[in-house]
């Protein structure tokens, strides 16, 4: 890149710096964590030099393979019933006049994007041992409802959580196939149901594989939701890596990073099978009509909207139900409805949680602010200035899919723990400071800004550039005055999404927080598990509610077109 | 003030294919000079190169006597109008034109005035407050016009600024800029690859193929005297005639048409004995008691002159044009006539090298 060919404009420099800066950002907080978790995970204080005791210990120990297995089931089963479930939404959605389609649209959106931990509390709420549902229906009828602890719990919350994806991509896909080639179906006698299998579903199954891909790998990755509802003995990897790296006191956490590795070495294997399959039925398809939206009245429209509405409401209740709990009374650890309304448990954060809402604020603020420079320059080298360097921090950004959040805290925790010694013996560590956990926030939630920028710059034309170049501005002051005023709005709108995920996120800082830097998701998750309910509600409702106002202000700016996923 | 262009052995190259192949060209200072050819014929990688969107691979740009190679594109002096305009979509109309001037750090109290004399060449001061979404794809062309040419720049660049348009307002449009770079002498280099539309707006006009110029010259010298068979094709219409020439003596060769009893004598640049390619425009073709022999199989009437398809014995099929004014009435289909020409108008190929023969 440095090479100069005769004549190569000079205008390269600013942006092999921006390049520069932004793989020093990556090799920083990305490369060289994972890197120090790799060899770590080939340590042991039991042998000296590389060995693989970690690995033999996990697939030797029952307690260790049994989590995987738990975790490949707790993924796999919401990846169908998500299917399941997310396809026919779509489907509904785009082909019929379902009333109150937008308000569906914005529920699902809303309940996607508030933390999972919080769907798990709300149903312990509803239908845990001491939950309301659960006492009702045995003191009324004395029925035993199944546990909502265990496996099925989770997969329950995992589905009504991230059947959203399936739906986001694939009433997508559905909403762009051309007319013509469903009518041709018809046409060639097939019925409807015949044509929707042997047409519409082929059609959109790489938007179904690209959803399912989602839940998988974000039901793989999740902390909260086994955290709260693992019950018993049922551990899933990330609950597993939490609990081993709390175990090994001031140990170097060996054994949590070769867990770590196992999970990050699954979610490849998912992603590469993912990309081969898709990548051998992959159809581009202009679409220059699209789809009919049959008008169905009276009990027809009510019927095909009945099941989008109880999806939505379901999925959507956690949210409710934890906001109206925040008002009901409390007994220690169980909710008492019938003593009325009250403020207490906001009142009680006022007394002794602000420091974590203001963390919650101040984290989630100075990281958006970075992910906006970032993101704005990282978007415009990617579809401007690609090349090599491009595609390989493309490449990079991205790796935090796979990295679920707890293993990129550990990373943190191996790499940053010691960085030294000052002259007068105190250990300079990264690890229990804030600025970790904003570190922690930037590098897993860059991507939504970066690919909602990228896509609004990819529409726009690059000759408006070099007719300001052309002008006599250099390109990098062109930059400035022009592109990157351009793009705000679509980096803008992505940068809402990231701050929604920043303000929700868990599985990482709750590895590295310490009492002063615990953020409002910790305040809350750690008061689910020790029970506390009414302080718990009260900070889950605080979330759910700045997450809704913020998606609606992102859905406004970008007039509806906003992209979560 | 406007420069003279003087492109020396320029190369242009992407991996393994060469887009602009050692082209050589010299543009007079205020000139209106276009670059023409289908596409992927190297033309608008030429005009971005002297633009510094594209680097010069190979050989020397120059404006004046400056090699400007190494010159970055914003330090350049030029003007460019774009294919779909570029016009700033976050700024006004009077904005998007000051936005050159404001980068040269002109005086406030002169930006005001110019930009709204521009705008008045253009005839679109009425709307200087107007956004860009607001405005008709004619008026962006004005507009894109306008903040070009309103730095008085050394020299004017436009890469198919036309081909937007509708066929109308594109002829409009055509006077309009060619009005214009006449009051302002400003260089001009203008691509296209509109045969018309070249032929009507430039002074000189070079063809290009492949990467490769394949004839510089005004337009009617283009038209009349194509150097080669494709621009007698590219540039109008031209029927194509197989034919065999013995001439020693260039003053008169004996050109016998193959497959037809008829031969003609031309005078030839040198001596040449072979295959030849015969082309001729269908205006230059005329029905005559002798020549190659054919039949009408479908007249076209066109208002100022009607257009005949003739079939030859062969099966080739030519393409003749006769005045209305010059005829009483079109001839019927299959009537049997006979095709000749005036050998001081019609160009001679050689077939093997595609070189003119004829003077």
């Amino acid at each position: 890149m440095l090479k100069k060919k005769s004549g190569a404009p000079i205008y390269k420099d600013f942006w092999f710096w921006v390049k520069l800066l932004i793989f020093a950002v990556f090799l920083l907080f990305l490369i060289y964590p994972f890197s120090t978790l790799v060899v770590n995970s080939f340590k042991s204080a039991k042998e000296d030099g590389l060995t693989l005791y970690n690995f033999q210990r996990f697939f030797t120990k029952k307690y260790y393979y049994q989590a995987l297995g738990n975790s490949l089931k707790v993924s796999l089963i919401p990846t169908i019933t998500s299917i399941l479930i997310g396809v026919p939404m779509a489907y509904l959605m785009t082909r019929f006049n379902i009333a109150g389609k937008t308000i569906w649209h914005v529920l699902i959106i809303l309940s996607l994007m508030c933390p999972p931990f919080l769907g798990a509390y709300s149903w312990i709420i509803l239908f845990g041992n001491a939950g309301v549902v659960t006492q009702w229906l045995s003191g009324l009828f004395g029925v035993q409802m199944p546990s909502i602890y265990g496996m099925g719990g989770i997969c329950a919350v995992f589905t009504l959580k991230l059947f959203p994806y399936v739906y986001l991509y694939v009433s997508g896909a559905m909403g762009s196939i051309d007319r013509s080639v469903e009518e041709c179906a018809e046409n060639l006698g097939s019925g409807k149901l015949r044509r929707l299998l042997t047409v519409t579903v082929p059609v959109v199954m790489p938007s179904i594989a690209a959803g399912a891909l989602m839940v998988f790998m974000t039901a793989l990755a999740d902390f909260g939701t086994p955290g709260i509802l693992a019950g018993g003995d049922f551990r899933t990897l990330p609950v597993l890596i939490y609990n081993e790296y709390l175990s090994e006191t001031g140990g170097n956490a060996n054994l949590a990073s070769a867990i770590s590795m196992i999970v990050v070495v699954i979610a490849l294997l998912i992603l590469f099978l993912q990309k081969w399959w898709v990548a051998r039925k992959n159809y581009t398809m202009s679409s220059l009509r699209p789809p009919e939206i049959t008008e169905y009245h009276g009990w027809k429209r009510f019927l095909v909207t009945l099941p989008v509405a109880v999806v939505c409401l379901i999925s959507f209740l956690p949210q409710v139900v934890v906001i109206f709990c925040s008002f009901v009374k409390t007994n220690y650890s169980n909710f008492v409805f019938s003593e009325g309304f009250t403020l207490e448990h906001y009142t009680e954060l006022g007394k002794s949680l602000m420091t974590n809402i203001r963390n919650t604020f101040v984290f989630s603020t100075v990281a958006i602010i970075f992910i906006l420079i970032l993101g704005i320059l990282l978007s415009y080298v990617i579809v401007r200035r690609r090349g090599k360097t491009g595609g390989a921090l493309d490449m990079l950004m991205m790796a935090p899919y796979v990295i679920p959040g707890s293993v990129l805290g550990l990373c943190y925790i191996v790499a940053f723990n010691y960085l030294g010694k000052t002259a007068d013996g105190t250990v300079i560590k990264l690890t229990g400071t804030a600025s970790i956990i904003i570190i922690a926030m930037i590098i897993r939630k860059l991507p939504y800004t970066v690919r909602s920028g990228s896509a609004f710059l990819m529409q726009l034309d690059p000759s408006v550039e070099e007719a300001s170049i052309n002008l006599g501005v250099s390109p990098m002051r062109t930059f400035f005055k022009v592109t990157a005023r351009l793009m705000l709005p679509g980096v803008l709108s992505g940068a809402i999404i990231s701050w929604v995920t920043c303000i929700n996120e868990l599985s990482t800082s709750i590895m590295l927080y310490t009492g002063k830097t615990a953020t409002i998701t910790i305040a809350s998750y750690t008061n689910i598990v020790r029970n506390s309910v009414g302080t718990a509600a009260s900070l889950a409702s605080i979330l759910t509610v700045i997450s809704g106002i913020l998606l609606l202000i992102a859905f406004k700016a970008s007039k509806g077109k906003v992209s979560v996923i | 003030m406007s420069h003279s262009v003087i492109i020396k052995n320029a190369v242009k190259k992407y991996g393994d294919f060469t887009a602009v192949n050692g082209i050589s060209l010299e543009i007079k200072q205020g000139e209106f000079f276009t670059l023409l050819g289908p596409s992927g014929c190297g033309k608008t990688t030429l005009l971005r190169m002297i633009a510094g969107f594209n680097t010069v691979d190979g050989g020397e740009i120059c404006f004046d006597e400056k090699v400007i190679n190494n010159v970055p594109a914003h330090k350049r002096d030029i003007g460019m109008v774009f294919q779909n305009y570029a016009i700033f979509p976050h700024l006004n109309v009077a904005e998007n034109v000051a936005y050159g001037l404001k980068a040269r750090k002109v005086p406030k109290d002169q930006i005001a005035p110019r930009v709204a004399e521009a705008l008045k060449m253009v005839q679109i001061d009425a709307l200087k407050d107007r956004k860009p979404n607001e405005l008709s794809g004619g008026q962006q062309q004005r507009v894109a016009l306008a903040r070009a040419f309103v730095i008085e720049p050394g020299v004017l660049l436009m890469d198919e600024p036309l081909s937007n348009l509708d066929a109308k307002l594109r002829v409009q449009m055509r006077t309009t800029i060619k009005k214009l770079q006449r009051r302002l002498g400003i260089t001009t280099i203008y691509v296209t690859h509109d045969q018309e539309e070249a032929l009507a707006i430039s002074d000189r006009i070079a063809v290009m193929k492949d990467g490769n110029i394949m004839q510089v010259g005004a337009p009617d010298e283009i038209y009349r005297k194509p150097a080669n068979p494709f621009v007698a094709n590219f540039i109008g219409v031209s029927n194509f005639i197989d034919c065999t020439v013995s001439g020693e003596d260039p003053a008169g060769a004996a050109v016998q048409m193959t497959g037809a009893d008829y031969a003609i004598r031309m005078r030839l640049r040198k001596p040449y004995t072979g295959e030849a390619i015969l082309s001729a425009r269908p205006e230059q073709l005329s029905f005559a008691g002798t020549g190659i022999p054919g039949k009408i199989n479908m007249s076209v009437f066109l208002g100022d002159f009607i257009q005949y398809e003739v079939e030859l014995h062969n099966g080739q099929i030519l393409e003749l044009n006769e005045y209305t004014k010059d005829v009483d009435s079109a001839r019927p289909d299959g009537e049997q006539v006979y095709v000749a020409f005036n050998p001081n108008q019609v160009s001679l190929y050689c077939k093997e090298t595609q070189e003119v023969l004829s003077c």
